[in-house]
């Protein structure tokens, strides 16, 4: 008999734990997950990539060899809106020419209207898949999903206020590495009731009046950490209150897109393009929320936000809001971001206090 | 009433259909000139930085039209036989719309959202009737567009046809439309190819249904329309030419990956990318064209 094949998905937030689950429980293979991402991540991507290909592209692929390196045999990739669909066959491509042996599989080839083809896809990961238990671990994966969103939202936006310093990161980790181990759906509900309320005791020092700031941003790199160099960890240092509505419930659980549509209506006609109706949506649901400072990251080159940048800047004349633009590439120097940060710091303050 | 046309991006692709729909139409309307360092200029000051070279170019023209006509032509196009199109495409319409939200611009579209056949005359009824015109008329003249551009297309098909039996080093210039077809950007490497003595073969001139279809044998999910075509250009031509040249403006987003999967997949042919950029001279492209002919004459032992 075949060994089993061990998946891996790169690292995209925090949400290792719910595709663990799906694979060792859906489609019973063993899942890796990926090694944390590090500069030689980068440094690997950026080497085997095209030159101006957007950054998260470069993670990806160095997360590809990284995982690769550590015993990965199957690498999946998704499908999106806008270069994200041909991700998966580049990395394919340049993978196989540096020698590696893997399968790939790839959700853009799956045509999702015909059972056979997509049969034919989940028989990549295991040739003896079982429908009924991929289906019976879906809407555990969703959940699990869920319960990191909410996590993750309580402690944006409270994490700037603890009294004492890295109270939340750990109980937060050792959430994440018990969900890890997750078995089933009733562990998760047990596990999720007890680290809320852990969490909820935490010793917080809220002022009456915070800085509010809003992120907004391309789809990866405004969720996934390393990729906008931890900027909601550095706007927590300096004591602000951090908004992000972009996470995978909100666009692909719930998805929010007609909402935010409707909101940005006043400046886009149509659907501009990739997440970029969700980054004007937002925007002006902030705004009119009342927060003192929007950002907006994304990855050097990425069309659709840069699309958005003229009508962001529209939205900032008109609601009177600074605007903070960020373009991450391979080759961004972390000072010069943390100094960027602390002039809009300064910024938002003056106008607040004034 | 006067429609102006920005000669940039998806002029150079659908040219013969727009003027022929206006004349027939009856419509008056004024073409922006050629490309020149003032236009670019204009369009660098009104675009953000990073947006790539044809939007800017966009830009400048649009900044051109402005005071000499009452609608500007903007359309907005999803779908190109029923592949997406780069998202440039989709938002092209709301970003010129913000950018010169303040100088009280009109703009005149029509907007290909599906991929339902016939979406294209539907919605070129749409607006015709904005513009109130007759139905009939707006479908009259919309066929004649349609056959003229069709026409034209295969015209340029059958020349190119004709010069592959020429004796002379042939190399095939991968280029969207928009870059080589713009005498400003593009025009460098035609002319210096031409010469150099050998022969400039578009891969833009190719049929495009056919290219699709062939572009499905190299890459089973590219997903841009217009990348497929220039795909499907090089496998249909890849035996019939000496070298290829992949002409990029910077930064453009679908060449950045498109371009690398072809020098990976054609690693027997001479392959050179060249990248126009705003501040780019003609030296760089001429001194480094001049060096691919020497390697395409050396590969060929002349």
């Amino acid at each position: 008999m075949d060994k089993k094949n061990v998946v891996c998905f790169p690292q995209f937030a925090n949400y290792a734990c719910a595709f663990r689950y799906m694979f060792e429980k859906g489609f019973e293979v063993d899942y890796l997950v990926p090694p944390t991402m590090t500069k030689r991540t980068l440094e690997l991507g950026s080497k085997h990539s095209p030159d101006y290909v957007c950054a998260p592209f470069k993670l990806c692929l160095g997360c590809y060899i990284e995982a690769l390196e550590a015993g990965a045999t199957c690498l999946m990739q998704i499908f999106g809106a806008c270069r994200l669909n041909y991700y998966g066959e580049l990395s394919e491509q340049i993978l196989k020419d540096l020698g590696y042996e893997f399968k790939m599989f790839n959700m853009v080839e799956i045509n999702w209207h015909s059972a056979s083809s997509i049969m034919e896809h989940f028989r990549i990961v295991n040739p003896d898949v079982s429908v009924v238990k991929v289906a019976a671990a879906i809407p555990t994966m969703l959940k699990i999903i869920q319960t990191v969103d909410k996590f993750d939202d309580f402690i944006r936006h409270n994490v700037g206020f603890e009294v004492n310093i890295g109270d939340f990161e750990d109980v937060y980790a050792e959430f994440l590495s018990k969900l890890n181990k997750l078995e089933s759906k009733k562990e998760l509900k047990k596990l999720t009731r007890e680290y809320w309320k852990k969490l909820n005791k935490i010793p917080v020092k809220k002022p009456s009046k915070t800085l509010k700031v809003g992120m907004v941003g391309d789809y990866y790199t405004v969720q996934e950490p390393f990729s906008n160099y931890f900027m909601e960890r550095e706007l927590a240092k300096m004591g602000m209150e951090i908004y992000r509505k972009m996470n995978f419930t909100s666009t692909i659980i719930h998805s929010q897109f007609a909402k935010r549509t409707k909101l940005a209506k006043k400046y886009i006609k149509f659907n501009i393009g990739a997440t970029s109706n969700y980054t004007i949506g937002e925007a002006v649901e902030f705004a009119k929320n009342g927060v003192d400072g929007i950002i907006q990251v994304k990855s050097f080159g990425c069309t659709p936000e840069i699309d958005a940048m003229p009508i962001l800047q529209n939205i900032s004349r008109d609601y009177k809001i600074p605007i903070l633009h960020f373009s991450f590439d391979s080759q961004t120097s972390e000072t010069g971001v943390r100094t960027r940060l602390e002039a809009f710091y300064d910024m938002v303050e003056a106008k607040k206090s004034k | 009433m006067k429609i102006g046309i920005p000669r940039a991006l998806l002029y150079f692709k659908y040219e013969k259909l727009w003027t022929t729909f206006f004349d027939e139409t009856g419509i008056e309307y004024i073409v922006s000139p050629e490309t020149d360092k003032d236009i670019l200029t204009a369009g660098e000051r009104l675009a953000i930085d990073e947006t790539c070279l044809p939007t800017k170019l966009l830009l400048g023209h649009i900044e051109w039209l402005i005071g000499k006509c009452d609608y500007i032509f903007v359309p907005r196009i999803h779908y190109s036989n029923g592949y997406d199109m780069c998202t440039k495409f989709l938002a092209v319409l709301d970003l010129v719309i913000n950018t010169f939200r303040d100088r009280d611009v009109k703009f005149l579209y029509y907007n290909v959202y599906d991929k339902k056949p016939f979406r294209e005359r539907k919605a070129f009824y749409k607006m015709g009737k904005f513009l109130k015109i007759k139905r009939s008329q707006i479908k009259f003249a919309y066929i004649m567009g349609r056959q003229a551009q069709m026409y034209y297309d295969m015209f340029r098909y059958d020349e190119q046809e004709k010069q592959l039996n020429t004796t002379k080093n042939k190399v095939l210039v991968v280029a969207h439309s928009y870059n080589i077809g713009d005498g400003y950007v593009g025009g460098v490497v035609v002319d210096t190819i031409k010469k150099l003595g050998c022969v400039p073969i578009m891969a833009e001139y190719a049929n495009a249904s056919e290219c699709i279809k062939a572009s499905l044998n190299v890459s089973r999910t590219l997903p841009w329309a217009y990348n497929k075509h220039l795909l499907g250009a090089i496998e249909l031509y890849k035996d019939k030419v000496d070298g290829i040249i992949l002409f990029t403006t910077f930064p453009c987003g679908t060449d950045s990956m498109v371009n690398e999967m072809i020098v990976r997949k054609y690693k027997d042919k001479p392959i050179v990318t060249l990248t126009a950029d705003t501040q780019n001279g003609t030296a760089g492209i001429e001194t480094r064209l001049e060096s691919f002919v020497d390697i395409i004459n050396f590969k060929k032992g002349r």
